[in-house]
């Protein structure tokens, strides 16, 4: 199959690959997707008055799902909890050029944003509650 | 050392040039048909036919008789499969096959099916070996043919040829085995193997691609298939058709030449496969081999590499040219079949790579693969969150995963 320029590139230079300590204040970790099916994303934001100042990622999977949580880091970075929840898989299938056979990778970029946010709510919420 | 590299060889081969030079003669000097009896560009083109015959027949212990030129091995696959269950649908319906085989022979046992036969596909182990025992207690009264292979494809896994042959001749059974990964790698020998039913291929062994053959036994015994392609009734009668006579002399040639240096070019290859092998084991933790470790084809070798997704690993040794399991690399996004019959998890299904070697493949080149490779598996599994996990301890198979 024949890649796109950006998915190269994104292959060749991820951005943003690493993690945060999953406990340490303002962060918020997303794992979505399975072994089995071949694709896995973890991606994690750090947050600062609801404002996202940093993300990360690391993934298992293939080209299109390496440049998908790549990409996923750069646009969340600097945006508001609410700006990066509304970020559409589509878009991303736009930016990349994903073929058909490719969307699922969009999605599941899409699903960890969600999912680290939702995790970043979560853990907020305890901490209040418990405090 | 040129690149990109090939190591690609079970999925087709280069033509050889001895092969090449063999051909060009008869496309524009002895171009004649081959069915054309009543004049001499006829019997020029039908006595090229015939030295190639007699080669290939020669070359699995038969004779030129017994072989059917056909456009390769997934026509043989399928002549033999629905042929012979045409012809002796009034004797049997239920045909013994193995889940790994070529999708030229699942397939049209599939299809078969649909057809009110029955299909039993033998298990298969973690090497990708069924067991005879199992074989001999499935066969029945109605049970008309068994169809396994010489070697499979993508695992490399042998079948043991003369047992298997042994059981079907002791219980009266026709036995078809598609050798088109074995002949001219391995010893193949139709009479010492009670092989009935043979398909073979040229391009796997430097020969041109479109042309194959079936051997079909003509006697101890006879052999019959309904032909499935009609028209002239050229080959016996099992498939009318031109001869595609500037293939059939390549692949005659590319028999002879395969066979002249089976053994060394089987020893240098296994040489190539070990030590591949040992450097990726040496170098890199959680390789796992697929495959039998010892009963394997020369040129195959397979392997999953944990925590990185063949597709992407592919990609990150694009000078490298070899083929993955993965289900990224299928337009179904299903992982291997073969794989997934042998036990192997989805996930290492997904990590699996076939490297192949062949003729024209030096150790130069394997050291150059497997230092490319150990670098990418290292790069990525540095972008692994499931590498990142174990490395903590993590048992991934506790983790509820979001399927999706």
């Amino acid at each position: 199959m024949a890649y796109s320029e950006k998915v190269i590139d994104h292959y060749n230079e991820p951005r943003n690959v690493g993690s945060f300590e999953k406990n340490d204040e303002g962060v918020g970790t997303g794992l979505v997707g399975a072994p089995e099916c071949g694709d896995v994303m973890k991606l994690q934001i750090k947050v600062e008055k609801d404002q996202i100042v940093d993300a990360k990622f690391k993934t298992f999977g293939c080209g299109s799902a390496i440049a998908s949580s790549s990409l996923a880091t750069e646009w969340v970075k600097g945006k508001s909890i609410d700006e990066a929840m509304s970020i559409q898989n589509t878009e991303i299938v736009e930016e990349l050029s994903l073929p058909p056979v490719k969307i699922h990778c969009s999605v599941l970029a899409e699903d960890a944003i969600k999912a680290a946010i939702s995790d970043y709510k979560n853990r907020k919420n305890s901490e209040t509650s418990e405090g | 050392m040129k690149l990109p590299i090939y190591l690609d060889y079970n999925a087709t081969t280069p033509t050889d040039p001895r092969v090449l030079e063999s051909m060009l003669p008869f496309f524009t000097e002895i171009y004649g048909n081959a069915a054309s009896r009543n004049h001499s560009f006829g019997w020029s083109a039908e006595e090229g036919v015939s030295q190639a015959r007699n080669i290939i027949g020669e070359a699995i212990g038969a004779t030129g008789k017994d072989i059917v030129f056909t456009s390769g091995a997934t026509e043989s696959d399928n002549m033999a499969v629905l042929g012979m269950a045409e012809f002796y649908r009034e004797k049997g319906k239920h045909i013994i096959s193995s889940p790994i085989e070529h999708k030229a022979v699942v397939d049209p046992c599939q299809a078969l099916e649909q057809k009110g036969y029955e299909i039993t596909f033998l298990d298969v182990d973690e090497h990708g070996r069924i067991d005879l025992k199992q074989l001999e207690s499935t066969i029945r009264e109605d049970t008309i043919l068994v169809s396994l292979m010489a070697g499979n494809n993508e695992i490399g896994t042998l079948n043991p040829l003369g047992e298997i042959g042994q059981i079907t001749r002791d219980r009266g059974v026709l036995f078809h085995c598609d050798a088109t990964q074995g002949v001219g790698k391995i010893p193949i020998d139709v009479e010492r193997m009670n092989i009935d039913l043979l398909s073979m291929s040229a391009h796997k062994i430097y020969g041109p691609k479109g042309i194959g053959a079936l051997y079909v036994r003509r006697k101890k015994p006879r052999v019959r298939i309904s032909p499935i392609m009609f028209g002239g009734g050229h080959e016996r009668g099992f498939r009318s058709g031109t001869l595609n006579v500037p293939g059939i002399v390549g692949f005659g040639k590319a028999i002879e030449l395969a066979m002249e240096e089976m053994s060394s070019e089987a020893e240098r290859q296994i040489g190539m496969r070990q030590h591949l092998y040992k450097r990726m084991t040496d170098e890199l933790d959680y390789v796992f081999l697929n495959g039998h470790p010892t009963e394997r084809l020369p040129n195959n070798l397979n392997l999953s590499f944990g925590y990185v997704e063949g597709e992407s690993l592919m990609m990150g040794i694009s000078e490298i040219a070899v083929s993955s399991g993965s289900a990224c690399t299928s337009s179904s996004l299903e992982p291997s079949y073969v794989l997934r019959s042998m036990g192997v998890s989805d996930e290492l299904a997904h990590s699996s790579v076939r490297f192949g070697f062949g003729r024209y493949t030096t150790m130069e080149e394997v050291n150059y693969a497997a230092d490319k490779i150990i670098d990418a598996v290292k790069r990525l599994r540095e972008m692994s969150p499931l590498y990142e996990m174990v490395q903590e301890g993590v048992d991934l198979s506790k983790v509820s995963w979001t399927s999706h």
